[in-house]
């Protein structure tokens, strides 16, 4: 699914990914963790086309195609979905109109027929009341007004919709009180197959106890400095990240 | 390159040239000479069977206009117009009886323009979702040539008809009336429209009637350096309701186009006139060039008390726009508003607002206007809001936000206020914001187009005013502030 080799990225003139290499097999879920700063979301945004992110080596292969060829909405309708760590608020847009903009322009850009106004009511009602999503939320102006919790669930909801073949979470489970975690994770869950794979950005390992990764990494100064089974997360919370920083520093 | 800055780019690289209306119809048309002098103000009159009294009401503008200065205190700049370099008055050769007599150029314009007046469901009145219905008086150039619904309107009472017919039909309601909002001798432009006034439509609703219908009017501009000087008058008689929609698109032309328009609103006690726009003249190429010069003096006098008046309007074509729809509330506790979206592209240029003149007691007054730049253009929101000395009680509410795409852009916003009696409430909000690169980026991330996040964006941007238009209207309006802003990113 995904290749990631000897990634350099910057911003501005900052290098923050720094020679990352990740791969993530069809149908896997791997979690990233590591301090602040360490350029996760960057590699999020690197990955999902970011236009104020340059690349100035390496490649990343998605289904075997050039991955860093394609603009950002290129990306999406190719299947990679970004769950933003900071959502972002469209004011005036409705939440409706606005998933439904995104579901066409996906469809068109592969060549699918508009969804008929009926199968998206239908979509949106069968999967909105699970993830607590109320009528009022997907009327109101994309996020705007959204509490925290509220924004990610919306998240999961249009990740949910879109069927992406690759889901990026970025610190999906900040901001989520107990109840929501397990909204969110069981909406992610549901999405787990053979088909998709998951790179799933977190800081505590509590998300992992929902979502249970196949691998974990940890990144420390734009790289991945260890991977290891679910067992290395735990490790983690206890150790923190200590060790690392004397590594590469 | 960061997502602003390449819509930046592709605004640059702009084509206006592909501007969707831009066709020119071939007929003949039979002009008055080139240029303005007595004869020609004679030559308008007469050709439109015109009473001495019109004559002379004509003639009596034309020699104030003489002694008068083009303005230029607005925030637009274009080269110094030759008022004698321009035709006053075209017409299609003859007044067609029927809609069979029509040139069939005409209706295949009209048809591009997606206005079926030969098809059965506008002559039996476009049926569109709601069921509501909407007469189209289309004026062609400078002569209505199609007017339907006419029997169903005669019904309820209600004169909807070219005000060339009226000047002659219903003289005692024209006299009453004309220049009654907009004086002859209001401002430069407003004169010279009172003299060389082509056509336009003409709309008494009586006492305690509910129009029927919406009135709707397609205008074109098609004859090279034409002026098209529509002159408009509506009246709502006491308790009467009306609703009138405007919209207009003309083709691409290489020369500058004038365009002076007066608009005439009248509310008698407890009426109300709804009047909308969408404003869709041709911008000017690439470059500016040959865009449509259109300055509008569009005018409602709340005269009775309890009235009301409500401007809408979508502004997204010319080349200038000098257009400031206003309302006076001299009837006790009368209402006006005034909903405006603007958007300026290219190296458009707008300034555009509104006024709102409070002279009775309890008059209450709202403003919503969205201006919207991206490329060279200029866009400027000039308001006034003034309290008479008599006016107690008056209240008045402002917001104006604005949105820039790119740095080469400009909006401004010149509110003035003069309240006159202490007790006057006004309150003014103002916002300028940018599309950030991260709502695009957000609209990109989930598969939207460039094109397609700001058409999204700017949409949402400007819910409030599309709300306040009609159903149909606002489904139109939607689709051509898409289709303004497609020109702007390739
Ligand atoms: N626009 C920018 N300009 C300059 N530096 C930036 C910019 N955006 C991010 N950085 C820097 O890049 C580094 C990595 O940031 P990133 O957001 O990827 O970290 P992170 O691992 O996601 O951290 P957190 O756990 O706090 O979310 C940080 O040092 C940050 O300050
Ligand atoms: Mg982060």
């Amino acid at each position: 699914m995904l290749e990631i080799r000897n990634l350099h990225a910057r911003i501005g003139e900052n290098e923050i990914l720094k020679g990352l290499d990740l791969t993530i097999p069809d149908g896997e879920v791997h979690a990233i963790m590591g301090p602040n700063g360490s350029g996760k979301s960057t590699l999020s945004y690197v990955l999902s086309g970011k236009p104020d992110y340059e690349v100035t080596d390496g490649s990343v292969s998605f289904d075997g195609a050039d991955l860093l060829a394609l603009d950002a909405s290129a990306r999406a309708a190719a299947g990679v979905f970004l769950a933003f760590q900071y959502p972002i608020e469209i004011p005036g847009v409705a939440n409706m109109t606005f998933l439904r903009a995104a579901m066409n322009a996906q469809r068109k850009a592969r060549g699918e027929e508009e969804i008929s106004t009926p199968d998206f009511l239908k979509l949106v009602r069968a999967k909105a009341p699970d993830l607590g999503i109320s009528q009022d939320m997907l009327r109101r102006g994309v996020n705007v007004g959204f509490s925290g919790g509220e924004k990610k669930r919306n998240e999961i909801l249009q990740m949910t919709l879109l069927e992406p073949k690759l889901c990026i979470l970025d610190e999906t489970d900040s901001g989520l009180d107990i109840d929501a975690l397990k909204v969110v994770s069981h909406g992610v869950n549901a999405l787990r197959s053979p088909k998709r794979s998951m790179l799933v950005i977190t800081h505590y390992q509590r998300l992992l106890d929902h979502i249970v990764p196949d691998v974990v990494h940890v990144m420390h100064k734009g790289r991945i400095v260890r991977s290891g089974g679910p067992e290395l997360a735990l490790e983690l919370e206890e150790s923190g990240y200590a060790a690392y920083a004397q590594d590469a520093a | 390159m960061p997502a602003v800055q390449e819509t930046v780019e592709r605004v640059r690289a702009i084509d206006v040239d592909q501007y969707k209306y831009g066709f020119v119809t071939d007929i003949e048309s039979e002009k008055a000479p080139k240029g303005l002098s007595e004869d020609t103000v004679r030559y308008i009159s007469a050709r439109k069977n015109e009473p001495e009294w019109m004559l002379e009401w004509r003639l009596d503008a034309y020699r104030r206009w003489l002694t008068m200065e083009e303005p230029t205190w607005a925030r637009v700049s274009y080269p110094r117009i030759d008022f004698q370099d321009y035709y006053y008055y075209s017409a299609p050769k003859a007044a067609p009886k029927s809609i069979d007599e029509i040139d069939p150029e005409i209706l295949k314009t009209y048809e591009k323009l997606g206005i079926p007046l030969r098809e059965r469901d506008a002559l039996l009145g476009i049926q569109r979702e709601g069921g509501s219905k909407v007469a189209v008086d289309a004026v062609f150039d400078s002569v209505s040539v199609a007017t339907t619904f006419k029997e169903e309107l005669a019904k309820a009472g209600v004169i909807f008809m070219p005000i060339s017919e009226a000047i002659r039909e219903h003289p005692e309601l024209v006299k009453k009336y004309l220049g009654s909002v907009v004086p002859v001798s209001d401002n430069f432009y407003a004169t010279l429209n009172s003299a060389v006034f082509s056509d336009g439509s003409f709309v008494y609703v009586p006492k305690g009637v509910r129009c029927p219908m919406e009135l709707s009017t397609y205008f074109r501009i098609n004859e090279r350096n034409t002026g098209q000087f529509e002159r408009t008058l509506i009246i709502a008689d006491e308790g009467a309701y009306v609703s009138y929609l405007e919209g207009c698109t003309a083709p691409q032309r290489d020369e500058n186009q004038l365009h002076a328009a007066v608009v005439e609103l009248v509310a008698l006690k407890d009426a109300e006139i709804k009047y909308s726009t969408v404003q869709n003249w041709y911008p000017g190429d690439k470059d500016g060039k040959g865009g449509i010069y259109n300055f509008v003096t569009k005018r409602g006098d709340c005269r009775g008390d309890n009235s009301k008046i409500s401007w809408t309007q979508v502004e997204t074509g010319s080349a200038i726009t000098w257009k400031y729809p206003s309302c006076i509330l001299r009837g006790d506790n009368s209402q006006g508003e005034f909903y405006s979206i603007a958007i300026s592209n290219g190296h458009q240029q707008v300034d555009s607002g509104t006024k709102m003149i409070h002279l009775g007691k309890n008059t209450s007054s709202r403003i919503i206007s969205k201006g919207i730049a991206a490329g060279h253009s200029d866009n400027t929101y000039r308001g006034l809001v003034s309290a008479h000395r008599k006016a107690t009680g008056a209240r008045n509410f402002t917001n104006c936000d604005s949105l820039l795409i790119g740095d080469l852009c400009g909006a401004h916003t010149v509110p003035y206020m003069e309240a006159k009696n202490a007790s006057a409430q006004f309150e003014h909000e103002a916002t300028t914001s940018k599309i950030s690169e991260d709502q695009l980026f957000y609209c990109l991330q989930r598969g939207l187009s460039q094109e397609e996040a700001v058409a999204l964006i700017v949409n949402g941007f400007v819910r409030d005013v599309l709300q306040q238009l009609p159903m149909e209207f606002a489904v139109e309006a939607q689709k051509l502030i898409a289709v303004s802003l497609e020109g702007s990113v390739g």
